[in-house]
């Protein structure tokens, strides 16, 4: 069935042995949209991001990327090329600078030519900010820039999309603020972003819209602003509540 | 006959059978990689039979020592009708023996590359074969060169048992000379001498290795571990 959403996940169930982690999990991402999925966790936030490039299968649903249908695609490869992932440990190959690591997608991968891929490279990696830090090995740089890094190697690989799984769960509050930056310059540029992170200040400044889950189910979804003022669910202002009153409001 | 002239006399008797201890430090280390890399591979990758089975395999043979596996090649296997020339015997228990613990130091090696960035090459569009050739094994190869030069150490002291079986190397040439000039010290000093020397230069030459192909973060910082 053809549609006009870039993303579009119908039904998606996913089991780890016998535990059902995801309950039928539905939703929809339109070109230049950042939804942003919040919620306790072990709720299966991570496994749908997960699910949607089959680093882990999923257990029952469809998937599909624009008009083509990718859960069961044969040409995966192909597929992950248009989808952006950046990991909560960020992933980085430790044999390569920066640059190599932003590199290697497009060469490797694209076939790109090692000329036009280091100037890509080069230029994405501006575009965070490391321009400086080309040279440097991940053992060289800080989490906040190892994760610009991650940020820099899907951006180059001009994915449709970018999905973050918890981008800024391993850095400490002063780094936290770098890569959330950059995430925000993204979203402002109109880069379609489909985000797990416990950052209520980013989520609620940056997203289109929040979805909130708990248990493998969506509990509640709309406007960031809603949710966090006036959501219909006793369960959302408890968890959004909660967090405010623990963290603040703004974004570090 | 003053020591310098008894150790000039035995000199060539004793390159000879370091010539031949080289060779088996050669066949045995080849064997070790060709063996323990599949080893390695089926443990990280294969299905649990395979696990099982190459799990039985090390097992065994980091079990029975190795002067027991070469006396079994030796004269144990003719009695079931299977007679290998000792050369060979010699480099196939060293080899196999060797394989065992080569395939824990790629496995270790390969393992601690990390998962994280598997999954990173597959997110980008790598195959599994393009993500180990490109991504974990540059860093495993680094990750295990120190190890490697320990192994390969122990290698080459360790076919000093072939002259059990004997196989005419460095050892047995000297024992053919102590047994014509009764010099046993100085004859087996100047033995040991030879194997220092030997294990010098193997540990150098991959330590230069390692230096060379030295990334910041990889393996262990400030050089490899110089273990004899």
């Amino acid at each position: 069935m053809p549609t006009k959403h870039l993303l579009r996940i119908e039904d998606l169930h996913h089991s780890f042995e016998n535990e059902e982690v995801l309950k039928g999990i539905s939703l929809a991402l339109d070109k230049g949209e950042t939804k942003v999925i919040v919620g306790p966790s072990g709720t299966g936030k991570s496994t749908i991001l997960n699910n949607i490039i089959r680093l882990v299968p999923p257990t029952k649903g469809k998937i599909y990327l624009e008009d083509t249908e990718i859960t069961s695609a044969k040409n995966i490869n192909e597929i992950r090329q248009q989808i952006g992932f950046v990991f909560q440990d960020f992933g980085l190959f430790n044999h390569l600078t920066a640059k190599g690591n932003v590199m290697i997608g497009l060469t490797k991968v694209k076939k790109m030519n090692k000329k036009e891929a280091e100037e890509l490279a080069l230029f994405e990696l501006e575009r965070v900010g490391l321009e400086n830090y080309a040279d440097s090995y991940p053992s060289q740089l800080s989490g906040g820039q190892k994760q610009r890094v991650g940020i820099a190697r899907a951006l180059a690989m001009q994915p449709k999309l970018i999905l973050f799984d918890e981008p800024t769960s391993a850095l400490d509050p002063e780094l936290t603020g770098e890569v959330l930056k950059v995430m925000r310059n993204l979203a402002e540029e109109g880069m379609t972003m489909l985000v797990v992170t416990h950052e209520m200040g980013f989520a609620r400044s940056v997203a289109d819209e929040l979805i909130f889950m708990e248990g493998g189910n969506i509990v509640e979804q709309g406007d960031p602003e809603k949710l966090f003022t006036n959501p219909d669910h006793k369960r959302t202002k408890e968890f959004l509540f909660q967090l405010t009153d623990l963290y603040g409001e703004g974004e570090n | 006959m003053n020591n310098l002239e008894l150790i000039k006399n035995a000199l060539p008797y004793l390159l000879e059978g370091t010539l031949v201890t080289i060779q088996l430090t050669f066949w045995s280390l080849l064997i070790g990689i060709v063996v323990g890399l599949p080893i390695a591979f089926a443990q990280v990758y294969g299905n649990k039979i395979l696990q099982g089975v190459v799990a039985v395999y090390e097992r065994l043979a980091r079990s029975i020592p190795l002067l027991v596996m070469l006396l079994l090649l030796n004269y144990g296997l003719p009695m079931l009708g299977l007679r290998i020339p000792i050369f060979r015997a010699a480099v196939i228990g060293i080899g196999l023996r060797s394989a065992a613990y080569q395939s824990q130091i790629y496995r270790g090696a390969i393992q601690s590359v990390g998962g994280s960035q598997m999954k990173a090459a597959r997110s980008l569009g790598m195959s599994k074969m393009k993500a180990f050739f490109y991504i974990i094994a540059p860093q495993a190869i680094r990750i295990a060169i120190p190890p490697v030069a320990n192994e390969s150490a122990i290698v080459l002291k360790d076919t000093s048992l072939a002259f059990t079986i004997g196989v005419v190397e460095l050892l047995r040439q000297g024992e053919y000379f102590i047994a014509t000039s009764n010099e046993p010290m100085v004859i087996y000093l100047t033995i040991a001498a030879i194997y220092f020397i030997l294990t010098t230069i193997v540990n150098g030459g991959l330590s230069l290795f390692e230096k060379k192909y030295q990334i910041p973060g990889i393996g262990i910082e400030g050089g490899h571990s110089d273990a004899y």
